[in-house]
């Protein structure tokens, strides 16, 4: 799976319209974020085919599923995908099994199946394939619908804000299923969502969507830190980064991780030597420093470069920096941004008081 | 006690429920689910045409019929040419009358069911590779049974319990059209009240047991509230 997707898609409901023209990674997690009403379950519905945009082009791994110009209009049930829908959206007239089987049944190589044992187990379903839908909890029922979704070994799964429905306890009983699901299968996924959360711990691409428009489309790593995205001044704006354990420090209760361009001290991490793991930095928790602090609690000080400074017309500067090879946000009050001269490509010290774990 | 001629209309009575009742079946599920589905223009026009029976005198749509069927009406002139005769008082056009009169028993509730299945299932069922066909029968139907139950149980009972269409299309020849209501009639004319007592026991009995299926096993709503 390494052929690009191409979404271009024109759609107009009066008050609402969608106008995007993407192009996506053919593998990994492609995030579509923004707020009720930006278009982005309508954007996934359009790639469904449950939603006809008038004006659309829509090629996945070198199939075109729509084009208007020539009117092609693949049905959705000639697409090979997986859908999660929001709500499980189970058939309540089936077992679990009944549920699973449902689709595989009807795609026309048994040999396009994927194991489906293998996905029950990773979805830690195997105790429920006997029952209804109506006796699971809605966690449940959300990764019955997702094994479905799945064991169509699909060309692309579409997941629709598949966790908004869970209470927080349910949603951390998930993620962790959906991380692993994402590591272990080879299918691109597009996951629609409104949780800056998610986001950080999900994507690897990122689209953002304001009022039917792509306002930014990229890797994570990039789009998060971009200064033009209004993401950047949210309160918990952040930057996550990849790294790999490098060293446990036991007597300090320490792991130290190494990134692309420089190492971090966090807190100890039961995982062993060369675990990789994203770690995320809210903006908030970095603060700026001209020369290196002779003497600080902070463990993780580190030289680095001023790549962008935008205001936010509220008392608070969001300052772009770079660390080695990594992005990263810094939001400090304007008053600290004018006393230390703060300028483009000024060397300065980061001093990073928290990080946090994302898996 | 029942007479042999009692039980021929008894039997008679069943066979043309049985027939009006798969036909409307057969017709009402299309209609049903085009009604349950549609935005079209049209939806109130046909769904006041299938309602009609409900608010009409069966004397009326018998009238009608009769009219419509007989050897001057553009059914009869059709049937006539096709070489079937005319289909007032024979069988068959009895089984049609009942079709019309009773349909509305039929798909109001197929409709009210298909309507409140809604939207998300459809949509599961087309991202799991289910043509809209394919949904119709291994979705649709199954989500749809206690209307299906309820449409057949209605349609059934409803066209049992017909006299005015019948006594106008149908007319009263034994072994024909000859059905239990008129039979009933035809035994208070001539003042039989005992036989008549026995063939509208049987009849009440019927009804009866059908309505306690419907609100006790189906557990569904009441009648006239599925029918608004």
């Amino acid at each position: 799976m390494t052929q690009p997707i191409t979404a271009r898609f024109q759609l107009d409901y009066g008050s609402f319209q969608l106008d995007v023209d993407l192009n996506l990674p053919g593998a990994g997690v492609t995030v579509l974020f923004g707020h009720s009403g930006s278009g982005k379950t309508t954007l996934l519905r359009c790639i469904a085919g449950l939603q006809q945009a008038q004006q659309g082009f829509l090629k996945i791994n070198g199939n075109v599923w729509q084009d208007t110009e020539h009117q092609v209009f693949l049905p959705t049930h000639k697409r090979s995908l997986g859908y999660v829908f929001q709500e499980a959206n189970l058939f309540p007239h089936l077992t679990v099994a009944g549920n699973l089987q449902f689709g595989l049944k009807r795609i026309a190589k048994s040999s396009d199946a994927a194991d489906l044992r293998h996905i029950v187990e990773l979805l830690g379903i195997d105790h429920l394939l006997e029952r209804m839908p109506d006796r699971l909890s809605g966690g449940e029922r959300q990764r019955v619908a997702i094994a479905r979704a799945v064991a169509l070994n699909p060309e692309v799964l579409l997941m629709d804000e598949p966790l908004a429905s869970l209470d927080f306890k349910r949603k951390q009983e998930i993620l962790p299923f959906l991380s692993r699901l994402h590591q272990q299968l080879n299918i691109p996924v597009l996951y629609v969502t409104h949780s800056q959360q998610e986001v950080a711990q999900l994507a690897d691409h990122l689209v953002i969507l304001a009022e039917g428009r792509a306002q930014a489309s990229g890797s994570l790593v990039e789009t998060l830190s971009r200064l033009d995205v209004p993401l950047a001044q949210d309160r918990e704006a952040a930057t996550v980064w990849q790294v790999t354990i490098v060293e446990h420090e036991a007597d300090y209760h320490l792991t130290r991780v190494e990134f692309d361009g420089g190492s971090l001290s966090l807190t100890a991490i039961d995982a062993p030597i060369g675990t990789p793991l994203r770690v995320q930095i809210y903006a908030r928790d970095v603060s700026i420093a001209l020369e290196a602090p002779a003497a600080t609690s902070i463990l993780n000080v580190l030289p680095a470069t001023i790549t962008g400074i935008a205001d936010d017309h509220g008392g608070q500067t969001v300052v772009r920096l770079q660390v080695g090879n990594q992005p990263l946000l810094a939001h400090i009050t304007r008053k600290s941004a004018m006393l230390l001269g703060l300028q483009l490509d000024m060397p300065v010290y980061v001093q990073i008081k928290g990080t946090s774990i994302l898996n | 006690m029942l007479s042999p001629a009692d039980i021929e209309t008894l039997l008679l009575t069943f066979k043309v429920a049985s027939i009006a009742t798969a036909l409307m079946l057969l017709i009402g599920t299309p209609l049903a689910w085009w009604l349950a589905r549609t935005r079209s223009a049209w939806k109130g026009i046909i769904n006041a045409v299938v309602a009609l029976p409900l608010v009409l005198p069966p004397t009326v749509l018998g009238f009608y019929l009769l009219v419509l069927m007989g050897p001057a009406g553009a059914v009869g002139k059709f049937t006539s040419w096709l070489g079937l005769g005319t289909l007032p008082f024979t069988f068959t056009g009895l089984v049609i009358a009942s079709v019309l009169y009773s349909m509305p028993f039929v798909v109001q509730p197929l409709q009210a069911s298909f309507a409140s299945i809604g939207e998300q299932p459809l949509e599961a069922a087309a991202t799991l590779r289910a043509s809209p066909l394919d949904t119709f029968f291994s979705v649709i139907i199954p989500l749809a049974k206690p209307g299906f139950l309820t449409a057949s149980i209605l349609g059934f009972a409803h066209t049992v319990g017909e006299f005015g269409v019948v006594l106008m299309v149908g007319g009263n020849i034994p072994g024909k059209t000859r059905v239990v209501s008129v039979q009933i009639y035809n035994h208070v004319e001539a003042l039989e009240y005992s036989e008549a007592h026995w063939l509208a026991g049987c009849l009440l009995l019927f009804s009866f047991t059908v309505l306690i299926i419907l609100y006790t096993v189906l557990k569904t709503h009441p009648v006239a509230h599925q029918l608004k």
